[in-house]
């Protein structure tokens, strides 16, 4: 790249008397010189062409009819002269804008698209590949095949082979080898545009590549079709993971415990209130640390939120063990109060909570975009999933939380202190929804209501899945984020939930235990 | 204790409540309509309004209390049923509005225009007529909680799990009724009545008389409850509540139970509906909303579970409470007070209030014979609660 823009420095002196002669036909106000002009421009090579065509295009060329002088003016108030480049004080009065016409349009269009073909920057040359091979305007193609020549990366030069495509299909003369090449081409691209692009052919094509556009159509019709499918497929386990992280806690609390706590998405609540404690403490005292914000925020959110599910098991919810309905109740009243002692707190509206610049952004897999803070919210949730599989599975306490779940009297007479682990395993669901909270606080507004909003579908995902079985919710939350994903597009957002609330509704009544149910005694216990 | 003074203190607090509520039906309506506005006795036309509010709310609490307190089945989605009789009434009010309505069309509502829909929905024919509108109003929530109870009880979904799918019921209603394609005016409802029976719903004598008749149907309502509880089938019923795989065992049908009291109630419950939508002018998916139905449960709790008076008294106290402190400068702290409401009864006043006062009569008609021979009954009194840990 340094290379051609030294070649094109040098070469500069050389061209100067014909990039002169052209740049002074915009001046006579007549629309086939200002088109010739506009080609001998584009293809001159002069580092100023970009700018003139560009200013072409946002009417700041101004051309005076009387010195035949022509300036480019810039957004900030600025002019130069477009043949020299030099700056000049100002624009004469007599000068005006350079017209255009809707045919002179397609040629700036199709000058700027082949002029930014060889940009230094990456992006720009990408971008000015699609755009020829939206446009497919003929008189591109000495500049893309020029610039294929030189081009060195990978994406970029399977762009400018797109765009060849595009133009050759829709050139009258090329041959018909040439036509096929170029659908085949297009067909590998495969997406929307492609389909597009194919679509509008016209019927003056040889009827061999008619037959190959339509077949390529088909294919990418199944392909685009399957990626739909796949997009589907990413939206579900996004969302299931959004359901899996705030459901996961409770699958603790009622799953394990048995205790309905409606104050759960008060938790997921506290946590993302953390979150937004902890970025502000940052904002002010130590921007640099902005990225960890995240990283600080989950211990402390867990601690907080586990905290506070500690005083409340020990307050409320060890009276009412056995009275499963009074729990309800209690639990719904401490969710009010909670909810409210955070509107007084932070105030009624949404807080304001950053992205750190690792979960901004997306990228493009195939044909669909992922952005990163829902991949990171995927991941997230399974490392949580598996820490506290892990938690239960290998720790002493896992252990006393398992033994006291199956048989609390046995397990007091071999010597575990029961409510000690009743408030560490409530404590533990408790900080689990706090720690859903730093990831929801990405995705969703931080407001005293985000955990009502949550608690309907968390008990649901509990529900379905099977109540004491955390592998169920796992399941669970899956399969109503995938199902409610895929009704989506059939159906409508809120419909496709209805659906999916009366699903389970229906679901419950074949299987009131759930997908994965306890067996044995301790169901009706 | 015995059985025969149970019944007795029980029949003289319901003929305390059935007489305090016929007085008011009489009296409040005669004194906003009789006496001279600015009397000191007078009672005004939007307290009338108001505590035509509690009354309805009290029917509602009743219904609830019918299935919870004595049945055991917790419904955390009553208010669906509550605002499906409202709605059924509200379709009839909409349907009375006819030119009057902003766009002046003859049939269509106002929303409906609004929506450039061109012909009424198959679903809005006969609410025109109010004996239609009267009947859907015990119709379609009867409906809905014979369909939802069939298909829960007879596969024993029974405690939160009920309360769980209850609560989503009424979330999925919640949601449908937002969609203005559903044709019941979306996020707005119905609103802007102007006749019922061609009286107007403003004018004083209609809530006069509207106050009354949600008398009437509270005083029905209980009569009807306590008629159910104090037959064999309410016998039946406790049982259920108190064990229901032994009263299964034993030979009784206890899906059909559940099912008739469940259907009983939600009928019930759309009747306060119907009666609340023309006092208080507007109908709109927000009654849906899962926490109003819990709202509910709790009047019953502070009342008293598994007394009747109690569910309608704790609808009156707990509703009237909120009016006052929603309006004062308290109102930042109505939500901490009902939400401690919520714990401390549950915790401390499990009984409610009815409940603990007649377990204090009871207890301290006990003390009176047992202080006389002391000396031949030396031992406990207090019954000892058997811890319920599981």
């Amino acid at each position: 790249m340094v290379l051609s823009l030294f070649l094109i420095g040098f070469a500069l002196p050389a061209f100067a008397g014909p990039f002169e002669d052209a740049v002074a036909k915009f001046a006579n106000d007549d629309f086939s010189d200002t088109d010739e002009a506009i080609g001998a421009v584009a293809s001159s090579g002069n580092k100023l062409a970009f700018p003139i065509i560009s200013a072409l295009q946002d009417g700041r060329l101004m051309a005076d009819p009387d010195s035949k002088k022509v300036y480019v003016t810039g957004a900030d108030g600025k002019s130069i002269d477009a043949a020299t480049g030099e700056a000049v004080a100002g624009v004469p009065d007599s000068a005006s804008a350079v017209r255009l016409n809707n045919r002179l349009r397609r040629s700036v269009d199709a000058a700027l698209g082949s002029l930014t073909l060889q940009s230094p920057d990456l992006g720009v040359r990408l971008q000015a590949a699609q755009s020829v091979f939206k446009s497919h305007e003929e008189t591109a193609l000495g500049p893309v095949e020029s610039a294929l020549a030189k081009e060195t990366n990978r994406s970029v030069k399977a762009a400018l082979g797109e765009a060849r495509a595009a133009i050759l299909l829709f050139k009258p003369d090329a041959t018909e080898v040439q036509k096929l090449e170029a659908v085949a081409t297009i067909k590998a691209r495969g997406d929307q545009e492609a389909l597009a692009l194919l679509s509008d052919i016209g019927s003056d094509q040889p009827p061999s590549v008619a037959k190959a556009a339509t077949s390529a159509i088909g294919s990418i019709q199944n392909s685009l079709a399957i990626w739909s499918t796949v997009q589907n497929a990413w939206y579900g386990l996004s969302l299931g993971s959004v359901l899996l992280l705030a459901a996961i806690g409770l699958a603790i609390t009622f799953g394990v415990m048995g205790v309905i706590n409606m104050a759960h998405g008060e938790m997921v609540m506290i946590g993302a209130y953390t979150t937004f404690v902890v970025q502000e403490v940052i904002r002010t005292r130590y921007p640099a640390l902005f990225d960890y914000s995240l990283l600080i925020a989950v211990p402390l959110a867990f601690l907080v939120a586990g905290a506070i599910g500690v005083l409340i098991e020990r307050s409320i919810i060890r009276f009412l063990y056995g009275r499963p309905l009074e729990t309800l109740l209690a639990t719904w009243g401490l969710s009010l109060v909670l909810q409210q002692a955070v509107r007084t707190m932070f105030g009624p509206t949404n807080r304001e909570v950053g992205n750190p610049s690792w979960m901004s952004g997306a990228f493009d897999l195939g044909q669909i975009t992922i952005t990163y803070n829902r991949l990171w919210i995927l991941c997230f949730t399974l490392a949580v999933f598996a820490i506290l599989l892990a938690m239960l599975r290998y720790t002493a306490l896992g252990l006393e939380m398992r033994a006291v779940t199956q048989n609390r009297r046995m397990a007091a007479s071999m010597g575990i202190a029961t409510s000690r682990v009743d408030a560490l395993t409530f404590g533990l669901g408790s900080g689990i929804a706090g720690i859903a909270g730093v990831a929801l606080s990405q995705i969703d507004n931080v407001s005293p209501n985000l955990g009502q909003s949550y608690i309907i579908d968390s008990f649901m995902v509990v529900v379905f899945g099977g109540v004491g079985n955390l592998w169920g919710t796992l399941v669970g939350a899956f399969t109503l984020g995938i199902a409610n994903k895929f009704l989506e597009p059939v159906a409508g957002a809120v419909l496709g939930k209805i659906a999916i609330l009366v699903l389970i509704i229906l679901f419950i009544q074949k299987r009131p235990r759930g997908l994965f149910a306890l067996k044995g005694r301790a169901v009706e216990a | 204790m015995t059985p025969h003074m149970l019944t007795r203190s029980l029949d003289r607090g319901a003929a305390i409540f059935l007489a305090i509520v016929v007085a008011c039906g009489i009296l409040i309506p005669l004194s906003n309509l009789l006496l001279p506005a600015g009397s000191v006795l007078q009672v005004p036309t939007y307290l009338v309004t108001l505590w035509g509010k509690y009354v309805c709310y009290a029917i509602l609490a009743l219904s609830i209390d019918l299935i919870w307190g004595y049945c055991g089945i917790l419904s955390l989605g009553h208010g669906a049923f509550f605002a499906l009789g409202g709605y059924a009434m509200g379709m009839y009010l909409m349907r009375q509005i006819g030119t009057r309505g902003v766009y002046g069309n003859p049939v269509l509502p106002d929303f409906m225009v609004f929506l450039n829909w061109q012909k009424l929905p198959w679903y809005w024919h006969g609410f025109d007529m109010f004996w239609f509108a009267a009947l859907m109003v015990l119709f379609v929530p009867g409906l809905l909680a014979f369909c939802f109870g069939w298909l829960a009880f007879r596969s024993r979904v029974t405690g939160v799990y009920l309360s769980i799918i209850t609560q989503a019921m009424t979330y999925a209603l919640l949601l449908a009724f937002f969609r203005n394609d559903f044709g019941f005016g979306g996020n707005n409802g119905l609103t802007d009545f102007k006749d019922i029976l061609g009286f107007n719903v403003q004018a004083e004598g209609t809530r006069a008389a509207l106050f009354a008749l949600s008398c009437v149907a509270l005083i029905l309502s209980f009569l009807i409850c306590r008629s159910v509880v104090s037959s064999k089938l309410g016998k039946v019923l406790i049982a259920i509540r108190d064990a229901e795989s032994r009263s299964r065992f034993l030979g009784y049908r206890v899906e059909s139970y559940k099912l008739f009291v469940f259907t009983l109630s939600a009928c019930m419950a759309g009747v306060a509906g119907a009666l609340y939508v023309p006092q208080v002018g507007i109908i709109n998916p927000s009654e849906f909303a899962p926490g109003n139905s819990i709202e509910a449960v709790i009047w019953v709790a502070v009342g008293g579970r598994g007394t009747l008076v109690g569910a309608a008294l704790g609808a009156i106290v707990v509703n009237y409470a909120k009016t006052f402190f929603t309006s004062g400068v308290l109102a930042p702290y109505w939500l901490f007070m009902l939400g401690a409401l919520f714990i401390l009864v549950t915790l401390l006043l499990p009984k409610g209030i009815v409940g603990t006062f007649n377990a204090w009569r009871e207890a301290s008609r006990e003390r009176r014979p047992a202080a006389a021979s002391a000396a031949a009954e030396d031992g406990v009194t207090e019954p000892k609660i058997a811890e319920e840990r599981s």
